[in-house]
């Protein structure tokens, strides 16, 4: 009977419901975008950062992956003196590097990396097979439309320009064996991988058995951060970061987002929360005669209470429901508008959605509607009754 | 018409503000009310007979003196026992009726016997019963607004007996009725008075004081007469 109660107040004036139901969705959106937003991005860093197992990774002192140009000198050793270390499992090297691609007339550039395919976390074969041989490669949709060529295609490939002698250190005809996804590239970016040694020998002298980056995937057990300090104590001259590292440097660096995004989602929960409070006032005030017979009549205060408090939970229930499903439209929406800034790794998500931030906004707009309607079904539940009767008879 | 009192209220008192007008509403009121007495209280407007009746109640507090209900003083009662004790002992019949206008008739008969946690089957049963006594009996399931004044009256009266009080407390029951349909909710309050229940009415209504065994006169918040008459029911 309470809930049929609660019902018949809130199909009275179906318009005004139904605007306020519409009123709350869009809080609701907002809320969950803002929800998705504070920890989409760090999400989908942290996924694309353990997409393939690798824990640590080794750059050259004082620099970030790829942060810079900068390389790690006589690669062979660090791979050896990496694999000494007790619970390493697998070390994989990249060299960063340009490949220049030379069609007829026109040349095609794309970002290179030079990898070891047995070991290589940059990226998953979609059609065809890694390099198996030195003179063969790898390269995404984007590199493989703006070339024109196919799976089993040669091309004159060149890399370490030298813009003072304004020529290649090295030229390779290349053969394309596989279509791939690179994990840490954009989604426009022409992308390619050739076997480190190929790019490395491209690359010339100042490419001599060096690597951008060591990726290095712990052994199952074994304790991660005993596994970097041991990196650090056999390799001082390089920077060992771990996913943890990474993730809390990725924090500092969103942080100014993840606060935007909290009070997006605290004002949008805050404007809810007014409106169901506003409807449910201007709901009880224009029934306050029957709710003084209910409480003259015997129904105890708290069961009044209940009942209107449930009439702002069904709003911002229903509200919450329409709310989540355009949230998710939204966010879809303003994801693809944001994950097209140049340079960003496709793998990077805006707006994440994992059911629990759909649970979490639905708990604050549940907890928004219980606390609007405390108020004022208290404040009716109160009401003395003898002289509200009176001035209801009068009015 | 037993000897025992029912009703017991002592010097009771009731001052309220208005603006900056202190209103004496009940000056000093002692009334005992038997029970199975059936009492109009009848006076002008504004002489203090609806507050009186809300004292009796519980839905109001006396300024001073007492109100007893079968023993027990509703004037002391915390607001919780006194919602419990209105729910069980005390039914209210009101001018305009007050039903929940999204709730059929037998639901709103249902309402305080939900209350009361009667279960389902038997508060069905019960409601069903109290409706056809109060001759409403194929109209169950019309919402208020398809019910007519008069019958709309009638389902707060079978409200007001759901849980079988003792006491039942009318505030110008035939004020928003026309003169025939007046007429049957009198016979159906002699009806309920007959069959047991104390009433005590506050009336304008010459014919529904007739037909009261007591009249309580009142004016200017005091009881100026008092008397039982032969012609009630």
């Amino acid at each position: 009977m309470l809930l049929r109660l609660a019902w018949a107040a809130l199909t009275r004036h179906r318009s005004r419901t139904l605007l306020a139901v519409l009123g709350v969705a869009v809080s609701a959106a907002m809320l969950l975008d803002m929800v998705m937003l504070s920890s989409g991005m760090r999400a989908s860093f942290r996924n694309m950062l353990l997409a393939k197992g690798f824990q640590l990774r080794l750059a050259p002192k004082g620099t970030l992956p790829f942060d810079t140009d900068a390389t790690i000198p006589d690669a062979t050793n660090v791979i050896r003196t990496l694999h000494a270390i007790p619970g390493v499992q697998t070390v994989s090297p990249v060299l960063g590097g340009q490949l220049h691609v030379s069609l007829g007339s026109r040349t095609v550039t794309a970002t290179a990396i030079g990898i070891d395919p047995a070991v290589q976390g940059d990226y998953d074969i979609t059609a065809g097979r890694a390099p198996a041989s030195p003179d063969e490669f790898v390269a995404n949709d984007t590199f493989i439309r703006d070339a024109r060529v196919s799976l089993g295609d040669t091309v004159a490939a060149a890399a370490g320009y030298d813009p003072q002698l304004r020529a290649f250190a090295g030229r390779r005809t290349l053969r394309l064996v596989g279509r791939a996804h690179f994990l840490y590239m954009a989604g426009d970016q022409r992308a390619a991988a050739v076997p480190i040694a190929t790019l490395q020998a491209m690359q010339g002298e100042r490419a001599r058995d060096r690597a951008s980056l060591f990726m290095i995937r712990a052994a199952t057990g074994a304790n991660v951060d005993t596994v970097l300090a041991s990196v650090e104590r056999a390799l001082p001259n390089v920077s060992a970061v771990s996913t943890e590292t990474a993730m809390r440097q990725v924090d500092e660096r969103l942080s100014y987002f993840r606060q935007l995004a909290l009070i997006l989602g605290a004002v949008s929960l805050a404007v809810g929360f007014l409106l169901v409070t506003t409807l449910v006032s201007v709901s009880v005030n224009e029934r306050l005669g029957e709710i003084v017979v209910m409480r003259a009549i015997g129904v105890a205060r708290g069961r009044v209470v209940a009942q209107i408090v449930l009439e702002g939970v069904g709003i911002m229930i229903v509200g919450a429901v329409v709310g989540l499903a355009l949230g998710l439209v939204t966010a879809r929406y303003l994801n693809s508008i944001l994950a097209s800034f140049p340079g960003l790794p496709a793998a990077i998500d805006f707006f994440l959605f994992e059911p629990h931030d759909a649970w979490s906004a639905l708990g604050m707009l549940v907890v928004a509607g219980i606390l609007a309607g405390i108020y004022p079904s208290w404040r009716g539940a109160s009401l003395p009754i003898a002289t509200t009767l009176r001035d209801e008879a009068i009015g | 018409m037993s000897d025992a009192i029912l009703v017991e209220a002592r010097d009771l008192r009731r001052e309220y503000h208005m603006g900056d007008e202190l209103v004496r509403a009940v000056r000093g009121v002692s009334l005992d009310v038997a029970k199975g007495d059936y009492v109009a209280i009848v006076g002008p407007s504004g002489c203090g007979k609806s507050t009186l009746l809300n004292l009796l109640g519980g839905i109001d507090r006396p300024t001073a003196g007492s109100v007893s209900i079968g023993g027990e003083r509703v004037d002391r009662m915390r607001d919780a026992d006194a919602t419990r004790f209105r729910l069980l002992r005390i039914g209210f019949v009101f001018q305009r009726f007050y039903l929940m206008p999204a709730l059929t008739a037998i639901e709103n008969v249902e309402l305080p016997m939900a209350e009361a946690k009667m279960g389902r089957h038997e508060r069905v049963t019960r409601a069903r019963e109290l409706l056809a006594y109060v001759g409403l009996g194929l109209r169950y399931d019309h919402r208020p607004a398809q019910l007519s004044g008069g019958e709309q009256q009638r389902v707060a009266i079978a409200r007001a007996l759901a849980n079988a009080p003792e006491l039942l407390l009318a505030d110008e029951p035939t004020g928003e009725l026309d003169a025939k349909t007046g007429t049957e909710m009198i016979e159906l309050l002699g009806q309920v008075n007959r069959d047991g229940t104390t009433i005590i009415v506050v009336t304008h209504d010459e014919d529904l004081a007739r037909a009261a065994r007591r009249v309580v006169h009142m004016k200017d918040g005091v009881v100026i007469d008092d008397r039982r008459q032969d012609s009630g029911v």
